[in-house]
């Protein structure tokens, strides 16, 4: 019991203090759960950050069911889950509550007109960094010597046509980046 | 009626949020195609809104934008239900890669597959970001004329928090309250000036 509790009251504090997404909480996990309960080793950290960055879902949220699992088996997912996200049901929640109420005002309006661009802008930069990622050539095939991941280049191409053009559903297109990409390997190598 | 709204609300974040690889600003996109696009029961502007709430709130973004998207749509039963939909995926798919997570993570083909889905999903948002891009000068349309004070300050705040966010490494919460006060600045400034003219 105690350990759920205290699987609670960690996961909690990870979800009260990370501003920012995934990456910024990564700190705050390693300290929760590697050095301060043990809970889990360096290399199951590292472990547990990359099936977090293959998998999809918030990197906090995988973060939490993994070493859930590990402590206590399928309650203490559960219990370190919740304690991950109460904080933002409770803020985000209270936040969203205020939005509705006071954004009919005027200066209310004209705050959040000027803070959509940087929105905008903050969705680019993640859009572009995923590119950079996706089209590096390490560890790919079909592409050695070569500066770019060529098969990640055409990929990209026909997904973002398919999206662009076709109206393909994210997902769609998402799920058949994924298989093309099998059957380019499976063609070729 | 309102069941089926929330049997929808559950479905359509359950399924978003199996998709949403590479991080919280994922889920916006694939939130936006859903509930702006498609089912329409958000308007483009506010999802903005929402984007930055979630942003600038602690917690995983992809949670903290279900939790608003729900609340929109049906209020406080929205928002467990959005939220259910939101972390039962990763709960589920963790807890059974974590059976035997040094295969999973070392398969070829899983790695394969894996980073064929990140193009798709580099895809997806820069489309969505064209679109958005394109909503956001439209809505500031002013009698044919092309250019305008108000889209060249859209276009420039648009490239200065592109810049000060990925290339100067300015803390995203600092860039908001920045474009915050100045369109708090902005908004006074108008009034002073009609004030004038009276």
């Amino acid at each position: 019991m105690k350990l759920l509790i205290d699987l609670f009251l960690s996961f909690f504090q990870i979800g009260l203090l990370s501003f920012g997404g995934g990456y910024a909480a990564m700190p705050l996990i390693k300290e929760q759960v590697v050095e301060l309960h043990g809970w889990l080793s360096m290399s199951g950290f590292a472990d547990i950050i990359t099936i977090a960055e293959m998998t999809p879902g918030p990197v906090a949220i995988n973060c939490a069911t993994f070493v859930g699992i590990q402590v206590a088996g399928i309650p203490g997912a559960v219990i370190a889950t919740l304690g991950c996200i109460a904080p933002s049901c409770l803020i985000v929640t209270a936040l969203a509550w205020v939005y509705y109420k006071y954004k009919g005002l005027d200066t209310v309006k004209a705050v959040l007109a000027s803070i959509r661009p940087a929105i905008i802008a903050m969705i680019a930069s993640a859009g572009l960094s995923l590119l950079e990622l996706s089209v590096r050539p390490e560890g790919s095939f079909l592409c050695e010597g070569l500066p770019v991941n060529i098969v990640a280049v055409i990929v990209f191409a026909l997904a973002f046509l398919a999206g662009k053009k076709f109206k393909a559903s994210p997902i769609s297109v998402i799920a058949g980046s994924g298989v093309l990409t099998l059957l380019i390997y499976l063609v070729f190598v | 009626m309102n069941n089926k709204k929330l049997l929808t609300l559950f479905l359509a974040t359950l399924k978003i949020s199996a998709f949403t690889f590479g991080g919280g600003f994922v889920i916006i996109p694939l939130l936006r195609r859903k509930f702006v696009e498609e089912l329409k029961w958000i308007d483009e502007e506010e999802m903005l809104d929402l984007t930055a709430i979630a942003q600038s709130s602690p917690g995983a973004v992809a949670v903290n934008a279900s939790i608003l998207v729900g609340y929109r749509v049906a209020g406080l039963t929205g928002a467990v239900v959005s939220v259910l939909g939101t972390v039962i995926p990763p709960l589920f798919i963790i807890s059974v890669i974590s059976l035997f997570y040094q295969a999973f993570r070392d398969n070829k083909y899983v790695n394969i597959v894996m980073a064929g889905m990140l193009c798709g999903v580099a895809a997806v948002i820069l489309d969505v970001v064209i679109s958005m891009i394109g909503v956001l000068f439209k809505a500031k349309s002013a009698g044919g004329k092309v250019i305008t004070v108000d889209r060249v300050i859209s276009a420039v705040m648009l490239t200065g928090a592109f810049v000060a966010g990925r290339y100067l490494k300015i803390n995203i919460i600092f860039i908001i309250l920045f474009c915050g006060f100045f369109g708090l600045a902005q908004h006074f400034y108008k009034k002073a000036k009609e004030k004038k003219k009276l």
